[in-house]
């Protein structure tokens, strides 16, 4: 891999541009592979890139139905953030945020992270009690939180009105977190992991795993069978599908997520504000667009659309919160189909069949995930054993009872 | 948007109704293991294709009833009460 550098960009501009090599091969596909994932979104690419890289194995697929990046990794609004409730998901999370924090220089590759702050608002008293109880807990995690009174949210975020319906009371901000650009930890994975020698397979789906007592022998796909000795699963909505062929059930539900961006405008909204009550988060892309979202449509779907009464309803609650607003235009919408599980934490770890592993119940907030949940499915996939940061994230939590009920506790998802 | 038959009200749209996720689950009974136990209470179908599911016309008569609705498509190909088996459905092959 020819790295990319400021002497590189510079050549290639006295070039005309015409000399960039490709950033990821187009390999043949081989009869066999030793570890075998099956989707090539954020956390199936990283998950490849550190088998490669910490654990030294070489003959890695990641299998794609369609293009890689055109899940959820790249439909996302990309807020990354470690505020969280519970113990074991700030472990977790934090992880992720420091691979975050230093994921550009590892991998050669501008994920353009923004470190602008992340404000959680809060719409009453009781609310604040609730957000100032998160906020401590987060703290008792040895993560920074800050609760702020509503003429510092004022102060911090201008085009606000605190007078709105539901006025504002306080909130509390996590000053390290942000967005980041997430096409680009897609391809930054992707061409890092194949320089390590990953073969990224597009257009290939899982249609069948062959199973023998207990153990996966490989897949069947659109392009024929291959063998693995070793299989992960990281395909987000679809997780359920999966598992069946496998034969096991999962606690997973799938929905849609939908989000939205505005026309571009000068720089307006320098942190990422998020209101669990009120259902709407917004931020604004270094392109200009404001990026909205808000719930997920409550009924099961696998159509990548969502609807509109939520559309509707999303666009109200950020209106309200910034009138200012009402004059853009709101330029496109979509949707991903997410995972969600119970207890809206994810689900990690071994399966039922012994070299089968899986990463899913991503939900709504599995980006910030990508780097932690790459590095520690790696380690659990080649020690068959969970790694220490995702124990309490397996599937068995659910017999057990051991729920880590990050819904409750953070009470918004992304 | 869907637009729902509500078997009371007659065809309402979705904003209507709230969603109360698989139909015919079965309680299992008290001396059942965790296994069993934690598969009713967590585990789903969640099928890519046709779902049964719970519906509530809570902004209108309040009842309860069951649906068959592809995931994929959005279709509804049946409403029925609740209590009533699943319908059977020669179910088209959306390719075909
Ligand atoms: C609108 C929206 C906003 C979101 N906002 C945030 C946010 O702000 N912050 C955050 O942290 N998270 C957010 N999320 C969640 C986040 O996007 C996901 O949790 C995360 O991207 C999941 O990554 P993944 O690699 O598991 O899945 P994906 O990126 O979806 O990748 C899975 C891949 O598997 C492939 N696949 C499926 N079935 C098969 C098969 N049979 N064979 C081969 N390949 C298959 C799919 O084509 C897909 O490319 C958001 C999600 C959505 C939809
Ligand atoms: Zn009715």
């Amino acid at each position: 891999m020819k790295g990319y550098s400021f002497l590189s960009l510079a050549r290639q501009a006295l070039n005309r541009h015409q000399g960039w090599p490709v950033a990821w091969r187009t390999p043949e596909l081989k009869k066999n592979y030793d570890v075998v994932i099956i989707g090539a979104g954020g956390h199936g690419l990283a998950t490849a890139y550190y088998l490669a890289k910490n654990h030294q194995i070489k003959n890695i697929a990641v299998l794609e139905k369609g293009s890689l990046g055109g899940g959820n990794t790249g439909r996302n609004t990309q807020i990354t953030r470690s505020n969280y409730f519970w113990p074991q998901s700030a472990a977790f999370f934090d992880h992720s945020l420091k691979l975050y924090e230093g994921l550009s220089r590892e991998l050669n590759f501008n994920v353009m992270l923004s470190q602008r702050g992340l404000l959680t608002l809060a719409h009453s008293l009781h609310e604040l009690e609730g957000i100032q109880r998160w906020a401590n807990a987060i703290r008792i995690n040895e993560i920074e939180a800050e609760i702020l009174s509503p003429i510092e949210v004022k102060k911090l975020v201008p085009l606000i009105d605190i007078d709105c319906r539901f006025p504002v009371h306080g909130g509390f901000i996590q000053r390290r977190g942000g967005i980041s650009r997430h096409d680009a930890v897609v391809w930054g994975y992707a061409r890092a992991a194949s320089a390590y020698g990953v073969d990224i397979i597009q257009q290939c789906e899982v249609t069948a795993l062959n199973i023998q007592s207990g153990r996966v022998t490989g897949v069947q796909t659109t392009r024929g069978t291959i063998g693995a000795d070793k299989i992960s699963i990281a395909v987000a909505g679809h997780t359920t599908e999966l598992a069946r062929m496998a034969d096991f059930r999962v606690p997973i539900t799938s929905m849609p997520l939908q989000a939205m961006v505005s026309e571009p405008i000068k720089p307006c909204l320098h942190t990422v504000v998020m209101s669990p009550v009120i259902h709407m988060y917004v931020s604004q892309s270094d392109r200009g667009e404001l990026v909205i979202g808000g719930g997920a449509d409550l009924y099961n779907s696998y159509a990548q659309r969502g609807g509109i009464p939520l559309l509707q309803e999303n666009i109200a609650a950020v209106l309200e919160l910034f009138p200012a607003f009402t004059r853009l235009r709101l330029m496109r919408q979509w949707a991903g189909i997410v995972d969600i599980t119970p207890d809206t934490s994810p689900v990690m770890g071994l399966t039922p069949l012994q070299n089968l592993y899986i990463s899913g119940g991503w939900g709504t907030g599995g980006y910030k995930a990508i780097p932690a949940g790459g590095d520690t499915m790696a380690y659990t996939i080649v020690h068959d054993e969970a790694h220490p940061l995702i124990e309490d994230f397996g599937l068995a939590r659910f017999e057990t009872g051991a729920l880590i009920d990050e819904g409750a506790a953070s009470g918004v998802s992304h | 948007m869907l637009r729902i038959d509500c078997p009371w009200c007659g065809t309402r749209d979705e904003v209507e109704f709230s969603f109360g996720g698989e139909s015919h689950l079965t309680r299992p009974t008290l001396d059942a293991s965790d296994a069993v136990w934690s598969d009713y209470l967590f585990n789903k179908d969640n099928p890519k294709g046709i779902h049964f599911e719970r519906w509530m016309h809570r902004f209108g008569c309040g009842r309860w009833f069951n649906v068959a609705r592809d995931t994929l498509t959005h279709e509804i190909h049946a409403v029925y009460e609740m209590g009533a088996a699943k319908p059977d459905l020669a179910v088209k092959d959306p390719d075909s």
